[in-house]
Formats: structure tokens, C-alpha cells, sequence
């Protein structure tokens, strides 16, 4: 009997003991039963491949398991979580380069584009008829402070945003590396920082101008015409119109979406592990796109594309013949107010006027 | 030119640790990055079996094509690198990572990341002088002819580094000795119809 064999023998020899005081009725055949399986498996280990077998731990399904799922698992650097091989990391990687970076840009520029032929085709949406020079209030000194804030903000992360995906393959051939150094870091600290205060203030817009986009009857009737761009007549509109309606929820949803999965990714320190972050990282990269993709719309609108709506945001007051053409129902609800717009400020309270929050005068 | 890798023998790896010392000496890493770590599966079990992990350098390194400041690049050498002037530290490399390699100091407020660190096969890094490459990247053992000190250092000889062939030559004569035949990464005698199937398992893919 050679060392090895005399090894493996005590090995089985040890569960002896125990075996003999839990059961001494058999402790004699017990005996011999552990001396001949000892003997048995030395007889085993004698065949080189069985040895094998038995000495070296197999690298079976059930290892794979534990390598990706990290149970049965110890690991010498002292605060990881991580599994031995990060199967989602692939996923992640391949979803957000084939799927989101390119039909982001298809998104984004797509809308650029689009928009850009819809003005060169259809041009900008004119008065019908002559400013009465009468002027209506529509947006408060708050609210319209809360939206230019609100918009810078978004502005901001959308280009930084823009800049995370897509910079790399601009500007750093373009400006070479020490600018670019200087530029993505200094995007992604803007991008890190303003983010949780764009979203605090759009939960505080959203409540405010909540009040104005409770979907219609009439909005349904505005979406079928097209926002009045399908036949000749214009669908009827209250303060607000089925488009800002719409572009109001996705801002409370896909908006919200954002703002939530954008906290995730901003705040590594409370052990989210990082499954969790390339998801939040997935659906914040789809819903901002999105977004920015759509807030093209909507600049164009209030801008270029309608005449006479970009004062309402600026000076506060609209054109009688603008609030006729554009929002008939609240023109009917507020026309008696028209007049000279005063040279000071209104108070709050005048503004955003609903038959609900209006005093007659 | 040589193309680096890492090759770590599960069959000889001891848990000693030696290599993560050794890097960590080698290179001054910062207090709590590890560059190197040894994870055992089924610890104190007869199925215990343990194996050393670091940036494995791929050839499609995931980090590289996530990177959304374009920092990593790869030498001559196959080896992956990165610019800390450039890193941001968003962490996308993190999640891309197969194998955990790249970690980031916590030097900010909110948990915001520091500059990403990871294993640079003891290359160094992109750097104006030797001091600024030591200070930011640690060693450059590469550049003075040496091999990574982690795998230098391996008292079982377990972990293993330098040019794939090579590395591949010795593991396939060892594999040999040991009269595998089905090679060490495999179960013997379970029945699988290929052993070249069991030996290329992808473990990032679902089977």
C-alpha cells in the first residue's frame, strides 16, 4: 500500500467513530463494511482517469451557475458584490450600441429633419385675421419663469445628454484630447448636478399647470384633425390645446420615468447593483431621447411655427385673434378681460385665468 | 506581436492571495481598489475551486466600446489602457465589464465616482513622465521587459501571463500531464458529446 492509499483509507476511516457510537449493535459489521469500501476506493484511485475523476473538481453546469449567479461564493476584495463573470454586462452593451445609440439619432435628427421640410413645405401658421391689438394675459410672471427655467434646465441635459452618447464621435476627432477632456468632463458634471433639480422643478410645474390639461372631449376631436392641419377649419381648443396636452403627459410620464432612472444612475452610493444601473441607464437613455426628440416639436410651435404665440411665454399677454384662432373655448371663457396690457406686472393670481380661478370684472 | 493574456489554472490556484499582494505592492494602488481579486466557489467543500481575476484584456473589450469619452485604447500588445486624464467616471465600463475589472474611487460627494482604475497588465498608462505614469497607473513592468508581478509572484505557478501562444502552450502540456482527456476546464465522463463544445463554453451567453 503505497502513501496515497493509506491517505484515502484514514479519509474513510474517519467517519468511523461516529458511526461506531450512534450504532454500536453494528459497529463490528460497520467496521468491516468502512474497511472494504476503503479499500474499494483504493483499488479506484489505482485507475489514473478514475483518480482524475475523484481529485479534481469538475467544471460542470452546476460551476457555471455560481460563476454567474455568485452563490457559493467568496471573494477577496473587500466590498465586492460582483459574480465572477457579469453576464448582463453583455446585454447592456449590445442594447445600448445597436439598439438606442443609433435609433436615438434617428429619432432625434429624424425630427430636426422633418420638421425642417414641414417649415420649407407648410411654412409658419399664420394669423387668419388682423391683431385687434387687444391683449388677453395667458402666462403669469411664475409661470412663465417656471417654464424658461424649466427649459433652460432641459436644454442643458439634453445637450450634455446628447454630448454622453454621441460627443466621442464628434468632438474628440474634431478638437483632439485635451479639449475633449475638458468637455465631457465638464458635461457630465453638469449633467450629474442639474439633473435632480430639473426634476424636483418639473414635479412643481406639472402640479402647477395640472389644472389646464385634463383631457377633453375636445381634445380627442383636435387629434383627429390633426391640430387643425387635416381639413380647413380649426378644432376646438381651451387653454390648453390637445398638443400641449400631450406634450404635458409625456412630460408627467416619460419625463418622470427619467427624472426617477436618472436618480439611480446619479447616486451609485446606496449599493444598487449594477444590473439595476444599466437598466436605469437603458430606459433613462429611451425616454430622454424621446423626449428630446419631441421638445423639438414643441419649440417649433411655440417659436417659428405660429405666429404669435412666442409673446405669451414672453410678455405674458396674447393677441385677441390669437387666442380666437388657436384656443377658441378659452377665448370664449376669458374675452371680456381683454384689453390694454398694463405696464406692471399682474399679480399671480390674475394669470392662467379659468372661469374657476377668475374673478369677473 | 505578442498578444497578452491572462490565464489563470483553476486546478493550481491555492487562495493565497499572493498576486493580489503583489499588485497591489507592485503598483501603489490606492487605498481600497483591488485591482486583482481570487473568488472560490463551494469554500471548505471537496468541489472548492478558486481562480484569480483581473482585466483580462479582450479582444472586444466591452469597456472600450462603451465609453462614452472614447478613454481606452489598446497597445501593440493587445493590452487595454485607459486615459484618467479623460475617464469621467460614469461607471459605463463597470457595467459593461465581464469581470468586474474596473473600480472607482470614491472621492466625491453623492458617491460620485473618481477616475476609473483597473488592472493595466502592469503597462502603465498614458502619462508625460515616468513619475506622473507611476503616480496615475502604477508600474510599467512591460516597458523594462518584465512580465505582470501578480503572475511573476504565483507561488503555484497557477496564474499565468505573456504572450497568448505561450501561455496557451503551457497550459495545454500541463493539461496533457494530467491526462485529461478532455482538458482541465471540463468534467469527466459526464456524457457531453464534444469536448471542444465544453471547453469553448461561453459563460456570458444562456446556454
Amino acid at each position: 500500500m503505497n502513501m496515497r492509499d493509506v491517505l484515502s483509507w484514514l479519509g474513510q476511516g474517519f467517519r468511523l467513530p461516529r458511526l461506531a457510537i450512534a450504532l454500536p449493535g453494528i459497529a463490528l459489521p460497520g467496521l468491516l463494511l468502512l474497511v472494504a469500501l476503503a479499500f474499494g476506493s483504493a483499488a479506484l484511485a489505482a485507475d489514473p482517469n478514475a483518480e482524475i475523476a475523484v481529485a479534481v473538481p469538475a467544471a460542470d453546469a452546476d460551476t457555471w451557475r455560481q460563476v454567474k449567479d455568485g452563490e457559493s461564493f467568496i471573494d477577496t476584495r473587500h466590498d465586492s458584490t460582483y459574480s465572477l463573470i457579469n453576464q448582463s454586462g453583455e446585454t447592456w452593451r449590445q442594447w445600448r450600441n445597436k439598439w438606442v445609440s443609433p435609433f436615438g439619432l434617428v429619432a432625434v435628427g429624424g425630427m430636426l429633419v422633418m420638421i425642417t421640410i414641414f417649415y420649407l413645405i407648410v411654412g409658419r401658421s399664420q394669423l387668419d385675421e388682423p391683431r385687434t391689438g387687444r391683449k388677453l394675459l395667458r402666462w403669469s410672471v411664475l409661470s412663465r419663469a417656471l417654464h424658461w427655467t424649466l427649459a433652460t434646465l432641459f436644454l442643458i441635459l439634453a445637450l450634455t445628454g446628447l454630448n454622453i452618447l454621441y460627443g466621442k464621435f464628434v468632438f474628440k476627432p474634431l478638437f483632439g484630447d485635451a479639449v475633449w477632456a475638458a468637455m465631457i468632463s465638464g458635461t457630465k458634471f453638469l449633467h450629474n448636478y442639474i439633473g435632480p433639480f430639473f426634476g424636483i422643478l418639473l414635479i412643481f410645474v406639472l402640479a402647477k399647470f395640472l389644472k389646464h390639461n385634463w383631457i377633453k372631449r375636445h381634445d380627442i376631436e383636435w387629434f383627429k384633425q390633426g391640430g387643425g392641419m387635416i381639413g380647413d377649419k380649426h378644432p376646438d381648443a381651451g387653454f390648453a390645446n390637445g398638443g400641449e396636452k400631450a406634450w404635458f403627459w409625456m412630460l408627467a410620464t416619460a419625463g418622470m420615468v427619467v427624472f426617477a432612472s436618472g436618480l439611480v444612475l446619479d447616486f451609485p452610493n446606496f449599493d444598487q447593483s449594477r444590473d439595476t444601473m444599466q437598466w436605469a441607464n437603458i430606459i433613462h437613455a429611451v425616454g430622454a431621447l424621446i423626449l428630446t426628440a419631441v421638445s423639438f416639436g414643441h419649440i417649433y410651435i411655440g417659436t417659428l411655427g405660429t405666429e404669435g404665440a412666442l409673446e405669451g411665454m414672453t410678455t405674458g399677454y396674447v393677441d385677441e385673434t390669437w387666442a380666437k384662432q388657436h384656443h377658441n373655448l378659452w377665448y370664449e371663457e376669458v374675452k371680456d378681460q381683454a384689453g390694454e396690457a398694463p405696464a406692471a406686472q399682474p399679480h399671480d393670481d390674475q394669470a392662467d385665468s379659468t372661469p374657476s380661478s377668475s374673478s369677473p370684472s | 506581436m505578442a498578444q497578452m493574456k491572462f490565464m489563470c489554472d483553476a486546478e493550481r490556484c491555492i487562495e493565497c492571495n499572493g498576486c493580489v499582494t503583489a499588485c497591489k505592492n507592485a503598483n501603489e494602488v490606492e487605498w481600497g481598489i483591488q485591482r486583482r481579486r481570487v473568488v472560490t466557489l463551494n469554500d471548505g467543500e471537496p468541489s472548492e475551486v478558486s481562480i484569480s481575476v483581473a482585466c483580462m484584456h479582450c479582444d472586444d473589450a466591452p469597456c472600450m466600446a462603451v465609453c462614452p469619452t472614447d478613454c481606452f485604447y489598446k497597445t501593440d500588445d493587445g493590452i487595454v489602457l485607459h486615459d484618467k486624464d479623460l475617464c469621467i467616471g460614469c461607471g459605463y465600463c463597470l457595467y459593461a465589464c465581464p469581470f468586474g475589472a474596473p473600480q472607482f474611487p470614491q472621492q466625491d460627494a453623492f458617491g460620485e465616482r473618481g477616475k476609473m482604475d483597473k488592472c493595466t497588465f502592469c503597462a502603465g498608462g498614458p502619462a508625460d513622465s515616468p513619475e506622473e505614469e507611476y503616480e496615475k497607473y502604477g508600474a510599467n513592468r512591460i516597458a523594462e521587459g518584465k512580465l505582470p508581478l501578480c503572475a511573476e509572484m504565483c507561488s503555484t505557478k497557477a496564474l499565468l501571463a505573456g504572450d497568448a501562444q505561450t501561455v496557451a502552450d503551457i497550459f495545454r502540456e500541463r493539461v496533457v500531464r494530467r491526462g485529461h482527456k478532455d482538458g482541465a476546464w471540463s468534467a469527466i465522463g459526464n456524457g457531453s458529446p464534444s469536448a471542444i463544445d465544453a471547453m469553448a463554453y461561453d459563460a456570458t451567453q444562456d446556454q
